[in-house]
């Protein structure tokens, strides 16, 4: 899960990175960062769920 | 490349003042971080503190600079989509080549190799009564020799992020006089850090709920604020006038800014806790105080006081908020609360930059440059951060042995105690 997590932020930043030579509209940047940082939540959640204390 | 900024003698000189500042400010924040431990750690906190500037200073002066350099100086450029993107500096190793007089990058250097060891020494309050120091000062070389210089490079030197308005019309580009390269990147570390060395022993129960685990000075930890704002004020007026070109008669605003922005920080802080526990609490009103500091770092050459005031404001609940939730459903075990005050208050501040101020008005994409640059910190230069810690944990492992965390890290590492003479807790000075 770790893996994983990292890889997803290091996507999510790929996606924001690749937006601006690849997409010249402002909305269309602004969609595609979005949708980059929200990949990055989603890895930066897998981490901490797999760095949580167990219980018990 | 970004010009290098002109500098009259008269306002270098009184850039160099301010940078001289600065050095307070990772004073203070040692003065913090060794309050919010127990006792049994108080000393080794300063002295790692005092080794791991000293370290971060001889790594970035080798081959940190080399990376970073300073406006309008030699770098890297890759051609991307007709665009030049420029990602490292090429300078030499050891500041060959470089002039040490009042010019621009002699004073860029000066004032990185303050702000380095004051990014190096903020992971120290996460880590605390745990984290040994020679894994500490592995930590401090990859990051004042390598991560530091690519990102400052980046946002200070003329890097891609502080051109993404030359290149993409994005408002001036990334904005940040500290917040982010500074504070982010040392709150992100301090993360990285605690999931590595996990909670301190007796830190959580087998139901998983936290146990309090009370400051052991909380008068040094408000004299370490009082420090700390004395060097913000140099460290955000140095880093306005040297990155974002400001004039040297915009120091009044930023210092104004700067102590709004703590002060709203701390009476918010306050009143949260006043209205949770029924009594204002010391050590959250300190990181409330810090917090709005951090924040300031972002934009107070851009802010109007009422909108610093509101930052500091936001800042200041935000780290009262955040430190409960980290510790609660995250088990993060922060002694200092530094992952709070510096990365999440931190990330606020370059939020600030495109909500609150007026920069980048009427260019328009001032939003989408700040989050470019909140991407790239905790999407790239997290991961680096933590793959490089996890390099080091193979070789010589982070964590203390259990010994040393029974006795604290003062007795076992440097051999002698903070406060011999006042032994307040039957089992701090005693072998288990």
């Amino acid at each position: 899960m770790k893996l994983a997590g990292f890889l997803l932020l290091l996507s999510g930043w790929g996606i924001v990175v690749s937006t601006l030579p690849l997409l010249p509209s402002v909305g269309a940047r602004a969609a595609f960062v979005l949708a980059g940082m929200t990949v990055e939540l989603i890895g930066l959640t897998l981490v901490a769920r797999a760095y949580r204390v167990p219980k018990g | 490349m970004a010009a290098s900024p002109l500098l009259s003698e008269t306002s270098a000189t009184f850039c160099l003042v301010l940078i001289l500042l600065v050095p307070l400010a990772g004073a203070g924040l040692a003065l913090v971080n060794s309050g919010l431990v127990r006792s049994r750690s108080a000393a080794h906190i300063m002295l790692a503190s005092l080794v791991i500037v000293s370290v971060a200073a001889i790594a970035y002066v080798i081959v940190g600079f080399s990376w970073q350099g300073a406006p309008g100086r030699p770098s890297h450029v890759l051609v991307i989509g007709g665009k030049p993107w420029n990602w490292i500096a090429a300078e030499p190793l050891f500041l060959r080549g470089l002039r040490l007089d009042l010019s621009p990058a002699s004073l860029v250097l000066l004032l990185q190799v303050f702000s380095v060891g004051l990014a190096a020494i903020i992971p120290l309050g996460a880590g605390a009564e745990r984290w040994k120091l020679g894994a500490a000062c592995a930590s401090t070389v990859l990051l004042a020799g390598w991560t530091y210089p690519l990102f400052a490079h980046w946002v200070w030197s003329g890097g891609w992020l502080s051109q993404l308005g030359a290149m993409y019309g994005l408002g001036q580009g990334f904005i940040d006089s500290g917040a982010g390269t500074i504070h982010v990147m040392g709150g992100l570390s301090a993360l990285s850090i605690v999931w590595i060395v996990g909670p301190r022993r007796g830190k959580y129960s087998e139901d998983g709920g936290p146990a309090a685990i009370p400051a052991h000075n909380v008068v040094q930890v408000l004299a370490g604020c009082m420090f700390a704002w004395m060097g913000w004020l140099g460290l955000n007026s140095a880093g306005a006038i040297l990155f974002n070109h400001s004039d040297v008669s915009a120091v009044v605003l930023i210092v104004l800014n700067t102590t709004l922005s703590a002060a709203a920080g701390v009476l918010t802080s306050t009143i949260v806790t006043r209205m949770r526990f029924g009594r204002p609490d010391a050590s959250l009103a300190a990181n409330g105080w810090m917090a709005g500091l951090v924040a300031s770092s972002a934009a107070a050459a851009f802010l109007k006081p009422p909108t610093a005031i509101l930052a500091g404001a936001v800042a200041g609940g935000l780290v009262v908020f955040a430190i409960d939730q980290l510790e609660f459903r995250l088990t993060i075990d922060d002694p200092g609360g530094v992952i709070s005050v510096h990365a999440i208050g931190g990330l606020w501040g370059l939020l600030s930059v495109a909500v609150l101020s007026d920069a980048g008005s009427g260019a328009g994409g001032q939003w989408l440059a700040q989050l470019i640059g909140i991407a790239t910190l905790i999407g790239f230069v997290f991961p680096l951060t933590h793959g490089l810690n996890l390099l080091i944990e193979r070789v010589y492992p982070h964590r203390v042995e259990t010994d040393g965390e029974w006795q604290g890290m003062d007795l076992y590492e440097l051999g002698a105690g903070a406060y011999p003479e006042f032994v307040v807790h039957s089992d701090e000075f005693t072998q288990h």
